[in-house]
């Protein structure tokens, strides 16, 4: 707002419209902690990737035919005869797979760090809600190409809600408009992919970030920075979130579009995990594909389902697996937020939940046999195992002081500790003072100062 | 986090490990910027394939263009009856003629690649065998009891099943070249592979468009990213 004019027009605006106000709430004055680290940018790529999904939606949409005759056809049209159609399509797949993994990762940051405590609750349910509706807009979206795994995945999943009594069955035909998936099924999940489901996520995603702004952000310390404040009542570890933020929310981006852009370009369909070969098949309610499974993303409480015996309580283990995730804020009953001054039995209950997620996820993308079956039953004890025991061993942890101020984004190996810390410091130390790696960083250096040089000389 | 890292790699390389143990299929040598070879493929495709198996998806137009093929050509080699060039590429057979004879309509081909892999494609057209217990007389290792005639028989010859006792039943695993065909074995393999690099570049045109592009893109935000990291560098030199 350097020039006159532009510092007029500004104040015409504000008497009109909280332009000013805005800018400042949001970025201007809305500060931040200096210590954020890499789990720190999923935040905004994931509203990023929200962006990317509605624009290349957008124009997906203005090609794309949705029934049951027609829409294989059209997204096939929309891949050949369409200009730059299909890097639309792909950059919306590819899109909603990373949504997932970008996703996944801000929700583990909040485990990490304790973000969903007091009096970050909302923000957490705001978060759970968007997680849920991301689920539904991401499956209606996967029956759009209307093929083989489109159509059964929608069929499996769809008659689910028929295993519950009494109203079962009814549930499952309201939802279907059919007796089947068929034409209105169709319609009636694109009409909730395109409005409905992104309406409703962009109205709690404001939501989301109007409570982050109203309480701040937490941090990977998981202390309050408003408790020191300046004598402007400015928080002294904090810093304003544009510029600082900004720029570097931007070159993450960059970095995030990069790896974007390689799968687009060379692996869009990521060996069968982003778009599965089989739903290169049309749909064909005649023929049941061999192994039926979602993507990826669904797969951890796919397995989930799959290792209950009965199929109610199948249903009910599924649904309680993601329910379960919205009372963490009570769940976990530690008063120190951040995982940095937490008990070692914390640590290795939250890296066995990790790890048993993992395992259900790869567990859903194979067929089931006895071994994997175990496994799966084991995996899913150990998720539901961590989030149900969690209040009882988190009441009582032997925590580590936590302190005034901000410490590193990231602690300094020196400074950790935990023999596991020593040994890998002491690996890095023998790597780094071998022959092969001293030639190789001297070899990179010399390319670097030639590269620093290219053009002066 | 980081034990938990390597927990997950080693599952991972397990979970890899198992989905490499299924049937092994042959790689199938293919190459879509090899437009020689795509070429010669669309012109076998045209005369063995064509009849009752149809590429709806894609226009002879864009064959052309894509292959570099100009409008004579085109229509001399491939326009057949009265098709027209930006027709979408469909088998003359009607699929009710078609039921009739093979008791199945033949599928459409425009995405077999896709749905099956390049290598399924090679090794299924190499592995008819004669068994005279089948409708048109013969088998086939990779899809038992096909309906589909081993159309390039007289290229190949005749080939004969390796049978073997697969959990206390004979299974074909594999064919033994019996008499030749007008090809050697290799002449044959190089035909089959044309077809089926044809029908990878049916199965997705615009990877002659993705692949070349994708350094490009991938240049300038690498260049944009170190742009933007000196940004961040400029800024936050204050901070701490």
């Amino acid at each position: 707002m350097a020039t006159g004019k532009a510092r007029k027009f500004m104040s015409w605006l504000d008497e009109r419209f909280p332009a000013s106000k805005f800018l400042d709430n949001q970025l201007l004055k809305y500060y931040a902690p200096k210590n954020f680290n890499f789990l720190y940018f999923f935040g905004s790529l994931a509203g990023l990737v929200l962006v990317n999904q509605i624009l290349t939606g957008i124009f997906l949409a203005m090609h794309y035919k949705p029934a049951a005759e027609l829409a294989f056809d059209s997204v096939e049209y929309i891949m050949r005869d369409v200009d730059w159609g299909w890097l639309l399509r792909y950059l919306h797949s590819t899109g909603a797979s990373l949504f997932f993994i970008v996703i996944y990762l801000h929700m583990f940051r909040a485990l990490f760090y304790g973000s969903f405590k007091k009096p970050r609750e909302l923000i957490w349910l705001f978060g759970m809600v968007i997680f849920v509706l991301l689920m539904a807009e991401a499956f209606m979206g996967y029956l759009l190409p209307w093929g083989q795994m489109s159509y059964w995945g929608a069929q499996v999943i769809i008659s689910l809600f028929g295993a519950i009594p009494v109203i079962g069955e009814d549930l499952a035909l309201w939802i279907r408009g059919d007796y089947v998936v068929a034409d209105a099924t169709l319609n009636r999940f694109f009409a909730l992919h395109v409005v409905g489901l992104p309406l409703a996520i962009v109205a709690l995603v404001v939501f989301h970030l109007t409570a982050l702004r109203t309480v701040g952000s937490n941090n990977p310390d998981g202390i309050e920075i408003k408790a020191h404040k300046n004598e402007q009542g400015i928080p002294v570890d904090g810093i304003p979130f544009h510029p600082y933020y900004t720029v570097k929310d931007l070159y993450i981006a960059g970095i995030f579009l990069a790896i974007f852009a390689f799968i687009v370009f060379y692996t869009p369909e990521m060996g069968g995990l982003f778009l599965e070969h089989p739903n290169f098949d049309p749909a064909d309610p005649m023929k049941t594909p061999e192994h039926i499974q979602p993507v990826w993303y669904f797969t951890p409480f796919y397995t989930i389902l799959r290792a209950i015996p009965s199929k109610l309580g199948g249903v009910l283990a599924m649904g309680a697996a993601i329910a379960l995730l919205f009372f963490l804020p009570w769940l976990d009953r530690c008063p120190v937020k951040s995982i940095r001054y937490r008990s070692g039995v914390f640590k290795v209950a939250l890296a066995l939940f990790v790890v048993s997620f993992f395992v259900l996820g790869i567990l859903g993308t194979k067929p089931v046999t006895t071994t994997t079956t175990v496994l799966a039953r084991v995996s899913a004890s150990i998720y539901f195992g961590f989030l149900l025991l969690l209040p009882i061993f988190s009441a009582r942890e032997r925590t580590k002081p936590v302190p005034e101020r901000l410490t590193e984004p990231v602690i300094p190996l020196a400074k950790r500790e935990g023999r596991h810390w020593r040994l890998i410091e002491r690996g890095i130390h023998a790597v780094k003072a071998s022959e092969p790696y001293r030639r190789t960083e001297a070899k990179l250096h010399q390319q670097i100062e030639r590269l620093k040089n290219f053009g002066y000389k | 986090m980081n034990k938990a890292l390597a927990i997950l790699l080693y599952f991972f390389s397990l979970a890899c490990a198992a989905s490499e143990a299924g049937q092994r299929l042959e790689s199938a040598p293919v190459d879509i910027f090899d437009l020689e070879s795509v070429r010669r493929g669309a012109g076998y495709f045209a005369n063995y394939c064509l009849g009752c198996h149809g590429i709806k998806q894609m226009r002879y137009s864009r064959i052309g263009g894509d292959l570099k093929l100009n409008e004579e050509t085109m229509r001399a080699e491939f326009l057949f009856g009265d098709a027209k060039l930006h027709d979408y590429v469909r088998t003359a057979m009607p699929p009710k003629d078609a039921e009739a004879a093979f008791g199945v309509v033949p599928p459409d081909l425009s995405l077999i690649v896709r749905a099956r892999g390049a290598d399924w494609i090679y090794g299924y057209l190499k592995s008819f065998y004669v068994d005279p217990t089948r409708p048109f007389g013969v088998n086939n290792v990779l899809a038992k009891n096909v309906a589909m005639p081993n159309v390039l028989w007289d290229l190949q010859g005749a080939q004969e099943p390796i049978i073997k006792t697969v959990e206390g039943t004979p299974t074909a695993v594999g064919v033994r070249l019996t008499s030749p065909g007008k090809l050697t074995p290799q002449e044959f393999d190089r035909t089959v592979a044309d077809i089926v690099t044809f029908l990878a570049y049916v199965a997705e045109p615009a990877k002659l468009q993705r692949l070349p592009l994708g350094k490009y893109v991938l240049v300038f935000l690498l260049v944009l990213t170190v742009i933007l990291y000196k940004l961040k560098k400029e800024y936050w030199k204050d901070i701490d």
